[in-house]
C-alpha cells in the first residue's frame, strides 16, 4: 500500500516500522511534525524534552539501555546538543540511534542556515541525506542498522523541502524484536580520559570501516546515462537535477560522510564534464577536491540560500559544451511579469488578540533596549512596534541583557530581556541564574502564553501536559524563578496596558533583578471568542490605536475601521482610545 | 491533463485561508487518477498571517516537488494581491483563478504602502484565461465564509476536467463529517460558476 506522506510523516513511519521504541525532541521548524506523528504509533514512547541537549541525552540513555531510538531537532538544535553528540560518537550505542538534523537552507523559519553535514564530519559519524519521503522512511531503517553495525550514532540530515514535501511512500509492517539487553561496560560508556583515549582509536578505525562501507552502501549509486555530463548530487538537489538535466549521468549519494572514494573516482573518470551541485557549503566538493579530482561546484552555485531548478539550468547552460542536454523549457518565459508595480510585502504578523502585542507596545513607548529571543514574539521587532534590539538564539535574551548592563552600568533601568515560556524552559533558566548569581539588576519579562506557539502549539514543562497530552507535573514559574535567587517577581495580565507600564517602569528602575511574568494563553488556543470591538462617531481620528499594529484595525480613507471578523475582543485598542470611540459590540451604545 | 507530462498547480493565499485543504483534495484526485504526485508546503513563521504557497505537481513521474517560475499550468489565488505576487509563476497560456477578495498586509494597514488597484484587470490584460470569482460571497450564501476554499476548488476542478463524482468522494475523504454538507454545497456552487 502506498500513501502520500510528508518527509516528516515518513520519518515517523520509518521509526515505527524499524522498531524505534524511544524518541525525544524539542520542537523546531522544519522538524516538529516528526514526533507529533510518531507519538500516535503504538509501541513507541515519544516525548518533548526541554531542549535538544536533554533530548539527545534521553536518546543516548535509551540507546545504551537497548532501545532503538530517534532524536529529532532543527539544525540549530544540534548546536545545543553538540556536547553529548561529540562524546556519544566516542562511546557508540548499543541499540541503534538516529539523530535527525532538519536543516533550513533559505531560512524559511530560522535565524541562520548552517550546513549540519559539517557536524557529522566533525563528530566523525555517518550522515544520510534523503531526496524524498520514501527515502526518508527507508533511511531511518538503514541508519538504525548502520548505527548498530558500526556502533555509532547516525545523522539523518534533511532540508525543509524534504521535510515539508509530500510524495508516495510504501507502507510496511513494524519490526518488533529490536530490543537489546543492557550490558554494563564502563570502559565504553564512562568517558574519563583513560577510557576516552582508547575510544578515540575505535572512532578512527570505525571511520575507515564506514568509508569502505560507503562504496557498497545501497543508497550510493551511479545512474549512467549520457556521459558528456556527470553530476554528483544528494538530497533534494537530486530531484532537481532529474528535472533539469534528465539525460545526465548522476552519482546519487545517499550517504555523504564518509564518502565512497572509489565510486567517485570511477564516476569522475568516465564523464566528460563533472559537476557537484549542493546547497550551502561545498561539503561534497571539498572532499572530492581532496581526492585530487577536478570538479565544478561552488564557482557556479551559490553558498547562500536554496538552489533552484532555474539556478541549475542557468549555471550549467553558462559553462557546458552540451547545452542540448539541459531541459531549457524550465527557463521559458511565463505569461506575465509584474515588474512595473510595487507589490506590498506580506510579512508574518502577531495575530489579532495576541498576548504579546501589549508588552511590545509598552516597551516601545518606554523606549527601552530590548534583548529578544526566539518565538512568535520576535515579530515584535517589526513595525510599528519595533521593540527589539537583539535576537540571537534560544535563551540568549537573558544573558545578553546582563552583558549590556555590565558593559554600560548607566544603561541600567533601560534594558529589558523578553523571552517566551517555552524558550525560558529551553535555555533561559541558566541565563537568569547568572543574573542572580552575578548581581545583575536586569528585568526579565517572561511572556507566558502556555504553549510553544511558533512551531504550532506544542506543550512543554510549564504547561502541565506531555507530548501525548497526558497531565503531568507543571513547573511553578514563580517558585522556579525565586529558587534561582530572584526575589522580585510579579504576574501581570497581558491585556492590562496600564499595569504593564507601571510594573515594567518600576522593575526596570529598581536596583535588584526582577522577573515579570505576563500571562494570557496564545490567541490561537482560545476557541470561544468574546464580542469584537466596534468604532463609533466619537472617533477623533488620532490613530493612537494604529500604533498597536493589529491586523484587525485598518485605515480606510481617513477613518479607522475594525474588521469584526478578525477582532478577538482583547480590548487593547480601547485602552489607547482617548475619546471612548472603541466599544465592545453590544456594550455602551449611549 | 495529457499523458507523459507533469501538471503544475500553484495555490497561493494568506495564512489561515484554508489553502492546505485545497491541496489535500487535489492530491486525492491525482491519486484516484493513478498519477504520481508531489506536494510542497512551507510551514512555520509564514503561517502567522504571511503569504503562503502550496505547490502540487502531478503526472506519470514527478521528481521535484517544486514548480519553477513561468511553469505553472494553473494558479489558484485565494487573494488578489497574492495573485499579483505569484502570477509570474504562470506559464504562457496558463489559467489563473482569482478569489476577488483583498486582505490588507501590514504595510498597507500602517499606510506605508498602497494596496495596488485594478489587479484583476491588470492580470486579465496579460493572461487571457483569467477567472475572477467572489468565493467569499458564495461561501457566505452557503452559510460559512470559511468554505470559500471549497468554492474555489469547485471552479478549479471543473476547469481542470476532474470528474464531479470523484471530487465529491475527495470531499468525503478529506472534510470532517459535520462540515460535509456545507462543503458539498459550496463545491457545487463553485462548480456551477459561469466562467
Amino acid at each position: 500500500m502506498k500513501e502520500l506522506l510528508t518527509g516528516n510523516e515518513a520519518i515517523a513511519r520509518g521509526a515505527y516500522e524499524f522498531g524505534v521504541r524511544v524518541a525525544a525532541a524539542y520542537p523546531g521548524t522544519p522538524s516538529t511534525e516528526i514526533l507529533e506523528n510518531l507519538v500516535n504509533y503504538p509501541g513507541v514512547y515519544a516525548q518533548w524534552s526541554p531542549n535538544e541537549k536533554v533530548a539527545l541525552e534521553v536518546g543516548l540513555g535509551a540507546a545504551i539501555g537497548g532501545a532503538r531510538t530517534l532524536v529529532t531537532m532543527k539544525h540549530v538544535g544540534v548546536n545545543v546538543a553538540a556536547d553529548p553528540l561529540f562524546t556519544l560518537a566516542y562511546t557508540g550505542v548499543n541499540a541503534g540511534l538516529v539523530l535527525v538534523s532538519a536543516d533550513d537552507p533559505g531560512m524559511h523559519s530560522s535565524q541562520n542556515e548552517q550546513d549540519n553535514r559539517n557536524y557529522a564530519k566533525f563528530a566523525k559519524i555517518p550522515v544520510l541525506e534523503p531526496s524524498n519521503s520514501q527515502e526518508a522512511k527507508d533511511m531511518v531503517g538503514l541508519g538504525l542498522e548502520m548505527s548498530e553495525q558500526f556502533d555509532t550514532p547516525v545523522m539523518l540530515r534533511t532540508t525543509t523541502r524534504v521535510n515539508h514535501s509530500q510524495s508516495f511512500v510504501e507502507i510496511g509492517e513494524r519490526i518488533d524484536d529490536t530490543a537489546k539487553p543492557y550490558v554494563k561496560n564502563s570502559r565504553k560508556y564512562v568517558m574519563v580520559p583513560a577510557h576516552a583515549r582508547g575510544r578515540h582509536v575505535v572512532v578512527e578505525e570505525r571511520r575507515g570501516k564506514l568509508a569502505e562501507y560507503a562504496e557498497s552502501c545501497p543508497v550510493n549509486r551511479i545512474e549512467w546515462a549520457d556521459r558528456k555530463i556527470g553530476i554528483i548530487a544528494s538530497g533534494i538537489i537530486y530531484e532537481y537535477v532529474k528535472e533539469v538535466i534528465p539525460e545526465a549521468s548522476i552519482l546519487k549519494l545517499g550517504m555523504t560522510f564518509p564518502l565512497p572514494e572509489k565510486l567517485i573516482r570511477e564516476f569522475a573518470a568516465q564523464v566528460e564534464e563533472l559537476y557537484v551541485i549542493e546547497e550551502l557549503e561545498p561539503f561534497l566538493e571539498d572532499q572530492v577536491r581532496l581526492m585530487g579530482i577536478e570538479i565544478t561546484g561552488k564557482q557556479l552555485f551559490p553558498r547562500i540560500g536554496e538552489v533552484s531548478q532555474k539556478i541549475i539550468a542557468e549555471k550549467i547552460l553558462a559553462v557546458t559544451g552540451h547545452r542540448d542536454l539541459v531541459n531549457q523549457s524550465i527557463l521559458a518565459a511565463g505569461a506575465a511579469e509584474e515588474k512595473d508595480v510595487q507589490i506590498p510585502v506580506r510579512p508574518p504578523v502577531m495575530c489579532p488578540g495576541c498576548p504579546h502585542r501589549g508588552v511590545f507596545y509598552t516597551i516601545s513607548q518606554l523606549k527601552m533596549i530590548v534583548t529578544g529571543d526566539i518565538g512568535c514574539y520576535t515579530l515584535g521587532s517589526l513595525p510599528p512596534l519595533e521593540a527589539m534590539d537583539t535576537c540571537i538564539c534560544m535563551g540568549a535574551s537573558v544573558g545578553a541583557a546582563l552583558g549590556m548592563e555590565k558593559a554600560h552600568p548607566e544603561m541600567h533601568g533601560k534594558v529589558v530581556a523578553v523571552i517566551g515560556d517555552s524558550t525560558f524552559m529551553h535555555s533561559g533558566i541558566t541565563g537568569l541564574l547568572d543574573v542572580a548569581y552575578n548581581r545583575g539588576a536586569t528585568t526579565t519579562i517572561i511572556l507566558d502564553n502556555s504553549t510553544t506557539a511558533m512551531t504550532g502549539h506544542q506543550d512543554h514543562a510549564a504547561t502541565g501536559k506531555t507530548l501525548s497530552k497526558e497531565i503531568t507535573n507543571q513547573v511553578d514559574l514563580v517558585a522556579l524563578v525565586k529558587a534561582l535567587g530572584i526575589n522580585q517577581v510579579q504576574i501581570v495580565d497581558a491585556f492590562d496596558l496600564k499595569k504593564l507600564k507601571t510594573i515594567i517602569s518600576e522593575e526596570a528602575a529598581a536596583d535588584e533583578p526582577s522577573v515579570i511574568i505576563v500571562k494570557r494563553p496564545c490567541a490561537l488556543l482560545i476557541k470561544e471568542r468574546t464580542a469584537p470591538y466596534t468604532i463609533d462617531e466619537n472617533c477623533i481620528n488620532c490613530k493612537k490605536c494604529m500604533k498597536l499594529g493589529c491586523p484587525a484595525l485598518s485605515v480606510q480613507g481617513d477613518a479607522v475601521v475594525v474588521n469584526t471578523a478578525l477582532c478577538t475582543g482583547c480590548g487593547l485598542c480601547s485602552q489607547l482610545c482617548p475619546s471612548g470611540a472603541l466599544k465592545k459590540e453590544g456594550e455602551g451604545n449611549e | 491533463m495529457s499523458n507523459g507530462k507533469v501538471t503544475n498547480i500553484l495555490i497561493v493565499g494568506v495564512g489561515g485561508q484554508g489553502t492546505i485543504l485545497a491541496s489535500r483534495i487535489l492530491s486525492y484526485l491525482a491519486l484516484e487518477e493513478g498519477h504520481d504526485v508531489k506536494v510542497s508546503e512551507i510551514h512555520g513563521m509564514a503561517q502567522r498571517g504571511g503569504s503562503v504557497v502550496t505547490q502540487v505537481r502531478m503526472g506519470e513521474k514527478v521528481y521535484s516537488p517544486l514548480i519553477s517560475e513561468g511553469q505553472a499550468d494553473v494558479i489558484l489565488a485565494f487573494e488578489r494581491l497574492e495573485a499579483l505576487r505569484w502570477v509570474h509563476y504562470l506559464k504562457k497560456d496558463g489559467t489563473i483563478i482569482i478569489n476577488d477578495q483583498a486582505i490588507d498586509p501590514v504595510p498597507v494597514i500602517l499606510g506605508l504602502q498602497e494596496y495596488p488597484s485594478g489587479i484583476i484587470d491588470r492580470i486579465k490584460g496579460k493572461v487571457p484565461d483569467t477567472i475572477a470569482v467572489n468565493a467569499l460571497q458564495i461561501a457566505e450564501e452557503c452559510g460559512n465564509a470559511k468554505a470559500s476554499n471549497v468554492v474555489l476548488m469547485g471552479v478549479l476542478a471543473r476547469k481542470m476536467g476532474f470528474g464531479k463524482e470523484k471530487c465529491i468522494r475527495a470531499l468525503e475523504a478529506k472534510v470532517p463529517a459535520k462540515f460535509l454538507e456545507l462543503n458539498k454545497n459550496a463545491f457545487e456552487k463553485g462548480w456551477n460558476v459561469q466562467v
